[in-house]
């Protein structure tokens, strides 16, 4: 395999805050390959947006990065100047936002705000841009495109603006889409339509898409690898698969457990996570879950696990592993 | 059901909002159109359905927080409000036994008042303490009932993460001792990992205290999880209702039918085998709802009879029933 098309080493961002200093990510590794899907899953402030977010530069004051480097499409992103930072946005890499109602301009008609991209990317002429955003929301399942091209985002319902918020990450054809809970704000069957309509496209134009959700249904049916978040550190990465049904992580067996089952014949008490999700400002020492972790031993105060290499896709952060590990290399001995 | 004893039952409630325009040209928003349904005491009532819907109107409007415009309102065999007959009852004893849960954690208390005055605001308007330490020893003990303690009685909201501030939300709903209560949207703010801590004190507080709720949610699986029944709206109409799992397993109704197929499953691989019903185009205005069934405009069935008459809802099975010509 050649060079991967994203790969993040030992990443770690802080927020410095009049608070203190929020360490956002304490230290992610991934990598994806050209036309992966990935979802990044977890709880709010897990770091899931950050990490997609830095990919793109949009960790801004008082967001900075204090560790660790990132390589995108043979980029050298850790170092990169705003300047050239506007270079890939948009062209090499572009982001769809949660709320469509407010990552649109109210003020500007949606052909406008489409061909803004096109021309700030391309050496198009504004006849060409705006041919251009017809074929696009055209590619995006809008019926009349000339006629929405005039209308401005109010006139538009939620997934229609999804669509068109869709439409101006594509205009120049990304290589890497990230998704930051495109379907959080829509209702289910407008959310199978969006899903429906991303896989076509990716399917299309074999793009890789960064999917951040903390919706496991969304991942499951829309993702080949899954990265589990908790407090900065990705505690679990493997393939949908490995996730699903051989979850190795405490907090992805709980979180997995917690979520109520559509088709559950019996009525089961739900399994939740006890406690409250971390205080970034003050995070614990050692493994960030101990804390809320019902198998918790003494060293996970104490230390951060080491990887757990399960497969060559799965991996996992957690003390039980590295001591079954142990106990494994033990008897072979 | 005849030995169950039904707690709240509505008729034929209507709540139009004005939306503008003067004499004919006045224009309403119909936001719940001719619903009807009941609740059994110690019975769980899921109501889904997606944003717009009306299913957030119709607990606000049981509550008498919106004056209905047409419909009666029965609770515990007394009517609270019929429209034909004139009759609106004074809410203040009613408010005793009905209470609401609120969606947002972060928009629903007050962030001037410590969690101890927010919970003991509805114990202060129903002069349930007699003196200062009873109504201390009162807010303690509901605190506690929630899972929080003494300690946090003295603290401000914002001190405390969206799960902490639902469970107060809920410690001041419990504070007039309810029989019933309108749980809107109560979890859908809250990460994934909370949702089921506060799903099961949801059920916990129930066995113990032997409440009825209105649970009104968008997240089927949640609903399903929690309700014993389930009414499913869609643009101001009640289509289908029956018993949760019969819901589930044996839907009627197309757009109920959809809706459970367009929830994506935590399962990939029933995800990858799974043929998904996409609806297409999106819920019509509620100011300007189709003619006949409001549903045909996405219906994949609809015929010529669906633009002219709308269905009523009819007992399928027992104690299942849905509104569609097709059944």
């Amino acid at each position: 395999m050649s060079e991967k098309l994203l790969e993040i080493k030992d990443e770690r961002l802080s927020f410095f805050t009049p608070a203190g200093e929020v360490k956002a990510l304490n230290g992610v590794t991934l990598s994806m390959d050209e036309g992966e899907v990935l979802g990044i899953v977890g709880e709010s402030g897990s770091g899931k947006s950050v990490t997609a977010y830095s990919v793109m530069g949009l960790t801004a004051y008082p967001g900075r990065l204090i560790g660790g480097t990132i390589r995108f499409n043979g980029h050298q992103i850790d170092t990169m100047t705003e300047k050239e930072f506007r270079k890939i946005r948009g062209n090499e890499v572009s982001i769809i936002f949660q709320d469509p109602m407010t990552s649109l301009n109210p003020v500007y008609s949606i052909g406008n705000q489409i061909e803004e991209s096109i021309l700030l990317h391309t050496d198009k002429t504004k006849a060409e841009a705006k041919e251009r955003s017809k074929e696009l929301l055209e590619l995006v399942g809008i019926n009349e495109p000339e006629k929405r091209l005039k209308q401005y985002p109010h006139e538009l319902s939620g997934g229609m603006r999804q669509r068109v918020m869709i439409a101006i990450a594509l205009a120049c054809e990304p290589k890497l889409l990230i998704a930051d809970e495109p379907t959080t704000a829509l209702d289910v069957t407008i959310q199978a339509q969006i899903l429906e309509l991303m896989q076509e496209l990716r399917k299309k134009l074999g793009m890789s898409i960064i999917m951040i959700t903390h919706d496991l249904g969304v991942v499951a049916s829309m993702c080949e690898k899954i990265a589990v978040m908790y407090a900065g550190h990705i505690v679990e990465y493997g393939t949908a698969d490995e996730i699903f049904y051989s979850p190795k992580h405490e907090y992805t067996k709980g979180l997995i457990k917690s979520i109520p089952k559509l088709n559950a014949e019996e009525k089961e008490r739900l399994v939740p996570i006890e406690g409250q999700p971390v205080d970034l400002l003050n995070p614990p020492a050692g493994c960030p879950f101990a804390p809320r972790c019902a198998s918790c031993m003494k060293i996970c105060l104490r230390e951060m696990p080491p990887k757990t290499e399960l497969s060559d896709t799965h991996y996992s952060h957690c003390w039980l592993l590295q001591k079954e590990e142990f106990e494994k290399g033990g008897a072979e001995e | 059901m005849s030995d169950t004893k039904k707690l709240v039952e509505i008729k034929h409630l209507q709540q139009y909002f004005p939306a503008g325009g003067r004499g004919k040209n006045r224009r309403f928003v119909q936001a719940v159109d001719d619903v009807s349904f009941f609740i059994n005491k110690g019975e769980t009532l899921g109501l889904v359905g997606e944003s717009g819907c009306g299913k957030t109107t119709v607990g606000r409007t049981l509550l008498r927080l919106y004056e209905p415009t047409d419909g009666k309102i029965i609770y515990d065999g007394e009517t609270i409000f019929d429209k034909e007959e004139k009759i609106a009852v004074n809410m203040l004893p009613y408010r005793r036994k009905m209470q609401m849960v609120f969606q947002d954690p972060y928009a629903s208390l007050d962030p001037r008042m410590t969690i101890g005055d927010i919970v003991g605001e509805p114990i202060d308007i129903h002069n349930l303490a007699s003196s200062k330490q009873e109504r201390r020893g009162r807010i303690i003990s509901l605190l506690e009932k929630v899972g929080l303690n003494s300690e946090h009685a003295n603290r401000y909201p914002h001190e405390f993460s969206g799960g902490q501030r639902q469970r107060v939300g809920i410690a001041r709903a419990l504070a007039v001792d309810p029989e019933f209560i309108v749980c809107d949207e109560p979890v859908s703010a809250l990460d994934v990992s909370i949702q089921a801590q506060v799903v099961n004190m949801f059920e916990d507080l129930q066995s113990d205290l032997g409440l009825t709720y209105l649970f009104i949610a968008h997240d089927l699986s949640v609903v399903k999880h929690i309700s014993n029944r389930i009414g499913v709206m869609y643009l101001g109409k009640l289509v289908e209702l029956a018993d949760s799992r019969e819901l589930i397993s044996h839907s009627m109704h197309p757009y109920t039918k959809s809706l459970i197929s367009a929830i994506p499953e935590a399962d990939p691989k029933a995800a990858r085998a799974s043929h998904r019903i996409t609806l297409q185009g999106d819920v019509p205005s509620p100011l300007n709802p189709p003619s006949g069934c409001r549903f045909r405009t996405r219906c994949p069935y609809a015929t010529e009879k669906c633009a002219q008459e709308s269905p009523s809802l009819k007992e399928v099975s027992a104690g299942h029933w849905a509104a569609c010509h097709l059944l």
